[in-house]
Parts: C-alpha cells; structure tokens; sequence
C-alpha cells in the first residue's frame, strides 16, 4: 500500500482521501474482489483525476476498475454505499462479507458483523461455529445431521482414499476423449501444416520433402457432479464427496454441485490443497446438510444458473442421489429433460439400487428413469469400479 | 477533460444510447487505455458499443470474432504460403544464396496480417473488438493476455513487432465459459444489463423515427413485462427493434387492436418453442392490457 502513498503524496489530493480509498480497496478485497496494489494505485489514481467530490463518477469509476464478474457487479453498489455512507441507503444494511465460494453460511448469521473482517478472521468464525454444535443444523434428528457432517469431516482422513483416487485417475485415462477444434503438430494426420512444411523445405532448396501435417487435438468431457447430500443420503455422501474431490483433481474440466433442499457449488471447498482449511470449507458448507430433499427444484437451480455456462456437447452430467425427492415428479423430469437436451450424457447413480429387492418406484426416480443413459447402483467402491467400463465407453 | 453528460451526448450522436454509468466507464477507459471487458444477456448491445466508440473517435472498428479453436493464423498472423511458394520457384534460376532467398520470402510483402496484428501496427490508436473471447479456448485466452499486457507480436522470422499504437481494445462476453481471473484483473469491467424503459424508448425512437410514441410506449412496456416472465430466452434490445420493424410492417398502431396479428408477430421475440408456449393467448392478452 505504501507506493499508492508515495504516488499521491506530493500531489495535491489529500492524503486522508488516499488513506480512504486505499481503506476501501482492502475492504473489497476483503469482500472477495480481485483487487491488488495495482488497482489502489489505480484507484487512487481514478480519485485525483475526477475528483473526489464527484462521487457519481467516483463509484462508476471504481466499479469498472474492480469488479470482475457479474456478482461483483451486483454487490458494489451496497459496498460503496455501507463505505462511504451515502444517504440513501441507512449504514445499517450492511454488505454481506460472504463471496459467492461460501454461499453455504446460513442466512441468520447477522451480515454487519462480518463486514470489513479480513477474511481469516471471517472463517476461524465460521469454523467455531461449526465446532460449536449443531446451532445451525436443520430437523429434529440432530443426531444422524452431525454425522453427516463428521462424515464430510474424515474426508481428508487417508484409509481408502487412494484407492478410489486410483480408481478415479483410471476413469480420466480410459475415458474416450472428445475431438476439438484446435490442431497441433504431428508426423501424420489429415492436414498439411503448410507453414512448418515450408520452413523445412528450405533445408532442401524449396522441395517440401518433410511434410508435416496436423491433428485435431482430443481432451477429457466436461463432468458435472450433482451430490444428493440430504439426510437419506447422509451414510453415503461422505464417500462420493470424496470420489468428486478425485474427479475433480483428475479432471481438469470437472464442477461438483450439492443439493439438499437447495444447490451448492462445492467445486471451490473440494480444490482446497490445506486440509484443515478444507474441514473449514466444507464445514461451513454442511451446516444445515443432510435434511430434506427437493431434487427437482434443486436441479432447476442449477439450470437456471449454470446451464448456460457449463453444459455442452462434451458434458457428461452425473447426478449421485437416491431418488427420494420431497417435491414434485414431474417438476425433476422437466428438469432432467433440459440437462438432457444440452449435455452429452446423464447418468444417475443410486446407492439404493445395490441393496437386494431395491426397485425405482419413489415417484422421482420413476419419472427420471426414461431419461437416463445409464442407470446404475453406487453403495461402494466395487460397484463403482464396476462402472468404469460404462463410464470409459461414453 | 470531458464530463460524463457531455460523453454521453458524444455517444449519442456516434447511434449509441448509454446511461451514465456505462458513460463514466467508457470515458475512464479511454482515458486508461486498459481493456474493457463487457458482459451481458445476448442483444444488450455490447457489440455496438465498440461501433460507437469506432465512430466516435473517427477511428477504425478492427473486430476479432472467437470460437473454438481459434489460432494465430487466423487471429495474428499467416505467411502467404502459396506466394512463397511461387516465389521458390521463381527464384530457382537466379543466382542468389539461400540467405537472400530466406530473407526474401520472409518479407512483409508475404506476410497476412490478422486482426491482431493489424490493430497493433495501425498509425493512429484503433477500436479493437474481441467478440465472445469466451468462445475461444483457454490457450488462446493466455496468449491474447500476454499480447494486452505487453502489446508487441514476435514473428520467428521477422523479429518483434512493437505497437506503433496501443488499441482501445474491448471484449465481450456472453458467459458461455468463465474467463480466467487473469483476464478479468487486466480489464476494466462493465456489466450491461436490460436497458431501463425509458433508454429502450429512446433507442426505439433512434431506430425508427417513424414510430408514434404511443405504439413505442406500449412497445417497451410489453417487452419488459415479457422479461419478467419465466422465459428460456429474454428478448434484448435487438429483438425489440426487430419486433418494431415488424410491427411497422404491419401496420398496427395499437397492441391491442388486433391480438391475432400481433400474436403472430411476436416470433421476433420469442426464439424457442417453450417460450412460444408459454405464452399463451391469455398471457400475451394480460401483457397487452398490462402496456396499453
């Protein structure tokens, strides 16, 4: 921060409007902003240049400058506002300090308190809170809720861990790999690399005796991972939390979502390399887990946000629930109708369907059945070894 | 050092409406010189908006559209390989040494400027529009990162080519793939969202001068409540003029003068089949009532 000073201190802005804006950099990026030293200095330059008086141009400017996506968009108004108290809106509704990578910390949670915390302080308070008990655990059966959440807990626990990482590495090596669009070189294929066949013709006087050709580049599909994590769920969700922390390593192109009652992107938490700061992750993310399920209503959160952005023709959709859904049948078909129509393949795993004399009949798992392109039973590690060959044949 | 009231009426004159924030960023872009990087619904506009900065400065507008498997032969550059070949063999029978004979087919004359680099070796600063660079794949993300920050382009055989100007350069994004948080620090950030009604009304009016202000009234308050419904496709700004033309064509003056025709008429609007279905003579008949 200090170079931000040293430009501006012989300048004739004062050096309490410096010192504020630099204040309010650090507090967006506090808030989740990717706002470095370069944007301060920016910042500050952007504050002499339009004068700080302007304060329209002053908030049109520094959004501009700071924001990188569209949620950031959205939330600036309300930081700038909570910051330089404009009168519109009262200092009280304050900014919710929670970026969207934790959008699982519960709504009660008063927002003001958190505003303006570094963002460590932010999580060792989130972390507390989980360690604290089941404050924010939904349903009666406190009980079954807290072992959901110990279960996400061993995750990082080491036993069986390799064997379905290996499992995992296995299924991103033998998966068939889609074509792109984007050539390299290569001693035989089906097109004349004309520029390389030409440089090395020159070695022979003009006469292109080394051709060179290119191929079509090929890579891993898209997978999308949809985790039931409801309560009839809860005995196996801390084992496919883990097969998606496997995917999702292996994969480079690989997202995990889970739904109870309502959907969570957990791609974020499940790329955590520390592992306590990964309990902590996933920690805030469980809280209030494993209670209901709405399937579909869960599923059309997710087309409404990230149909558009990440399905295609390369996306394998895998969605890992028992079908149990609280909501309506038709609602999950529809649902599963758009995921269909956009994505390559659906498959949907069910632990239920490894027990003996399980049959699809919950009125969601009927209805989804006719639109599924695999089918099959996930209860543990073999059965999803079993799968390997489905999966790899896609 | 212009006003963000005296930018805004530049632009309009130059066919864009902008409201004053979208004003105020343009102007600290022009002013910066960082890449501006505009997201948005499809048919907000973003695209226009390099076309009027294009015609605003008195610039040209060069435009780079992406898509999957983009590369540096068509984005950069390319030697003119069949030239170079002509050349070859032109040269087989004059005496010269093969460094010469290198030196010549490795000259600007056979060189193809893409895009790219023919906006960084223009005399005077132009509008470079890099169009859905979420189309384009992640490699092509980084190189177009290293030429924003350092804005030179190496050619192995000619050596590195400098800017003579730094473009005013603009992306878009429709957010059919998350961009890297790399790019998006480089840029500024503009989010452009569905116009407000009475910015629809003037873009409208700017479009078709020939349109009364009733019809251009009822025009804008039908497309809003439209965008209020649960739709798989919301109209955008181009759809509206498209449904104005349509509307003029037809000959209807008043939305609520014959429903059928404008039932008809509403396939500018409405692109896919749910929607279509969704909007049911009943629905279409309450949004009428609702904009008249």
């Amino acid at each position: 921060m200090n170079t931000a000073h040293d430009i501006t201190v012989q300048d004739d802005a004062g050096e309490t409007l410096v010192a504020r804006i630099t204040e309010f950099v650090r507090l967006a990026r506090a808030n989740g902003f990717q706002a470095g030293i370069g944007e301060t200095i920016d910042a500050v330059r952007l504050a002499e240049r339009c004068g700080a008086l302007n304060a329209r141009r002053l908030r049109w400017g520094l959004r501009a400058l700071l924001c990188g996506n569209v949620q950031d968009w959205r939330r600036f108004d309300q930081l700038f506002n909570a910051y330089w108290g404009s009168n519109r809106e009262s200092r009280s509704s304050r900014v919710e300090a929670a970026p969207g990578s934790r959008p699982g910390a519960r709504d009660g949670q008063s927002p003001s308190s958190r505003l303006g915390l570094p963002a460590e302080t932010d999580q060792a308070q989130a972390g507390e809170d989980g360690d604290a008990g089941d404050v924010g655990t939904r349903g009666g059966a406190s009980a079954q809720a807290a072992t959901g959440r110990s279960d996400f807990r061993s995750l990082t626990a080491a036993d069986e861990m390799e064997k379905l990482e290996r499992l995992v590495q296995r299924l991103a090596q033998h998966m068939r790999k889609a074509l792109r669009r984007r050539w390299h070189l290569a001693r035989e294929g089906r097109r004349l690399h004309l520029r390389h066949t030409l440089r090395h013709s020159l070695r022979y006087g003009g006469t292109p005796l080394e051709p060179v050709f290119s191929r079509r580049r090929r890579r891993l599909p898209r997978l999308i991972l949809l985790l039931d994590v409801s309560r009839s769920m809860s005995l196996y969700s801390y084992f496919f939390l883990r097969f998606a922390r496997g995917v999702i390593d292996a994969f480079r192109d690989a997202h995990a979502f889970a739904f109870h009652t309502h959907l969570v992107p957990i791609s974020d938490a499940l790329r955590e390399r520390d592992s306590d700061r990964l309990k902590e992750k996933l920690a805030v993310i469980s809280l209030g887990w494993a209670g209901g399920t709405r399937i579909g209503e869960s599923l059309q959160a997710f087309n409404r946000q990230f149909t558009r952005s990440l399905l295609n023709r390369r996306t394998v959709v895998i969605v890992i629930s028992d079908g149990l859904d609280t909501g309506p049948a038709a609602l999950l078909a529809e649902q599963l109708q758009d995921i269909k129509a956009r994505a390559r393949k659906l498959i949907w795993l069910n632990p239920l369907l490894g027990r003996a004399g399980y049959e699809p009949l919950a009125a969601g798992m009927a209805a989804a059945l006719p639109l599924l392109d695999v089918f099959a039973p996930a209860h543990n590690l073999e059965s999803l070894a079993a799968l390997e060959p489905q999966l790899t044949k896609l | 050092m212009s006003t963000i009231a005296e930018f805004q009426s530049r632009l309009e004159q130059a066919g864009y409406i902008a409201e004053p924030g979208l004003a105020a960023t343009l102007l600290l872009f022009t002013d910066m010189q960082r890449p501006l990087l505009v997201e948005g619904e499809a048919g907000v506009g973003k695209t226009e908006i390099a076309k009027a900065l294009a015609a605003l400065f008195d610039r040209p507008l060069i435009r780079l559209q992406c898509y999957e498997g983009l590369d540096a032969g068509t984005a950069v550059y390319e030697w003119n390989y069949q030239r170079q070949l002509l050349a070859i063999k032109i040269q087989e029978s004059e005496h010269a040494s093969a460094d010469e004979k290198e030196r010549h087919i490795f000259n600007e004359d056979f060189l193809l400027k893409r895009p790219l680099l023919q906006a960084i070796t223009q005399p005077e600063s132009p509008v470079l529009l890099i169009d859905e660079i979420d189309r384009a794949d992640e490699e092509f993300e980084a190189y177009l990162l290293e030429l924003l920050s350092d804005f030179q382009i190496s050619i192995p055989e000619l050596g590195t080519i400098k800017a003579s100007s730094i473009p005013y350069v603009i992306l878009t994004s429709n957010g059919t793939r998350e961009l890297s948080d790399a790019l998006r620090r480089r840029c500024l950030y503009h989010y452009v969202d569905y116009p407000a009604m009475d910015k629809e009304l003037r873009i409208i009016q700017r479009h078709e001068p020939q349109i009364s202000q009733k019809l251009a009234g009822q025009v804008v308050a039908f497309v809003h409540g439209l965008r209020g419904l649960d739709l798989r496709k919301k109209p955008g700004i181009a759809e509206t003029l498209d449904w104005v033309a349509a509307l003029l064509r037809l000959q209807v003056d008043n939305l609520d003068s014959d429903p059928a025709l404008v039932a008809q008429s509403l396939v500018c609007l409405l692109k896919t089949k749910e929607d279509r279905d969704a909007l049911t003579p009943e629905v279409t008949a309450r949004l009428v009532a609702n904009s008249v």
